[in-house]
């Protein structure tokens, strides 16, 4: 028994993409498509447009964190799998916003494509929602002691995208110039925004 | 069919784990090639080829050894829970990836036949997991609540003294959609939870999950 040859995650999927080729059940040109699209289309580059609108358009904001789904549609494609009910949750100067799945590794897919490596890494999943301050500290975010914190586990098919806060020195930015500044970890809570 | 707790899966608030590294910024999506095909075939695999659904995936990586759940990660999980349905829906045979891994690596291995796909008698009433429920919500915003079960219901919230924060819309109910019982749509609510109610001590912050109807008790 070659143990490696049948543990190896590699070669296993090779050999479920084989088996379920030589079914019909997929086609290696089906599997390029599905993997293109979350490579190049769906990605948190959506999720920095809608925070960039937010920050540059107040009635805007407003719609975002009242009903998200309809008015991240306004801005781009919105909808569908891990991402039917968004909610959207502001950073301020006193309220900070931080989202896990403690269950799996559930994310708006729709907004921020899939998740990083480290929001799937057990330790997050498990620690963030016993000492969040402490795990934010590891990650570069310190956060001040008056700073109320909330955890969001997103334990069912709700989805959480947190509005970071606008950097200072952007007044006279463009909508565009501020969404390129928007990063994945910012839009989890993890990470601040810089200018 | 009654569905039991959380098993491996259920991580919130366990202890042993190491620090979290400090993230970067330019990471792609997949850290290897095989990654992004186990995603796209597991995501083929839980719906349309086995016949199964998302619930029944999240079940089965919940049902995972150890061993299968943590060594390759999570696209390692979700290839060998993909692999598990695909032979619980009788679309691959026991052992049948297996056996053409080790031919690839250069073995000589009798393979096993494809056996008669026997999947599970279900069919989705609709696209994804929102429905609507004609019965008005049981709990308000600012009720007091307790969740005492649940598939869905993450083990550090259980027994605990939470808020409703918010009425969501209502969701398939994972616990019986999960096993094909179907899909009995429940109303969904936003709790929140003190770190002092599920610590007693240590850092001061709130937790937040969304949690279903018959998962929750008035407090």
């Amino acid at each position: 028994m070659n143990e490696s040859a049948s543990t190896d995650p590699a070669l296993r999927t090779e050999a479920l993409e084989q088996l379920l080729t030589e079914r019909g059940l997929v086609s290696p040109e089906v599997v390029d498509g599905f993997v293109a699209k979350y490579e190049r289309d769906v990605g948190p580059m959506i999720g920095a447009r809608v925070v960039a609108r937010a920050w540059t358009d107040p009635a805007y904001k407003a719609r975002l964190l009242a009903d998200a789904v309809p008015a991240i549609q306004e801005v781009a494609w919105g909808g569908g799998a891990n991402g039917e009910h968004i909610v959207v949750v502001e950073n301020t100067a006193a309220e900070h916003h931080v989202v896990v799945c403690t269950l799996c590794s559930c994310y708006p897919w729709p907004v921020l494509g899939l998740p990083p490596s480290w929001y799937k890494e057990p330790a997050y999943r498990a620690r963030v929602v016993r000492e969040p301050r402490a795990v934010l500290r590891e990650m570069g975010m310190e956060l001040p002691p008056e700073v109320r914190v909330t955890v969001h586990d997103s334990s069912a098919e709700v989805r959480w995208l947190v509005l970071p806060r606008r950097p200072e020195g952007t007044a006279d930015h463009t909508e565009e110039q501020l969404a390129a500044l928007v990063t994945r970890d910012a839009m989890v809570g993890v990470a601040t925004v810089t200018a | 069919m009654e569905v039991t707790i959380p098993g491996v899966s259920d991580l919130g608030g366990t202890r042993g784990h190491h620090r979290v590294p400090v993230p970067d910024p330019a990471e792609p999506p997949f850290a290897a090639w095989w990654e992004s095909r186990a995603f796209a075939l597991a995501a083929f695999a839980m719906g349309r080829i086995s016949g199964r659904n998302l619930d029944a995936f999240r079940l089965t990586l919940d049902r995972l050894p150890r061993d299968r759940y943590f060594d390759d990660g999570y696209f390692g999980r979700w290839l060998h829970a993909a692999e598990r349905m695909l032979v619980e829906s009788a679309i691959l045979a026991p052992g049948a990836v297996t056996a053409r891994a080790r031919r690839l690596a250069g073995e000589t291995v009798v393979e096993p036949a494809a056996p008669e796909p026997a999947k599970p008698d279900y069919a989705a009433t609709g696209p994804g997991s929102l429905r609507t429920v004609d019965t008005p919500p049981a709990f308000a915003p600012g009720g007091c609540v307790r969740p005492v079960r649940g598939l869905r219901l993450p083990g550090y919230l259980r027994g605990r003294l939470g808020v409703v924060e918010a009425v969501r819309p209502a969701h398939v109910l994972p616990d019986t959609h999960a096993v094909f019982a179907g899909e009995h749509p429940q109303h969904v609510y936003t709790v929140s939870f003190t770190s002092r109610e599920l610590y007693g001590s240590g850092e001061c912050f709130t937790v937040t999950a969304e949690l279903f109807e018959s998962y929750l008790e008035s407090a």
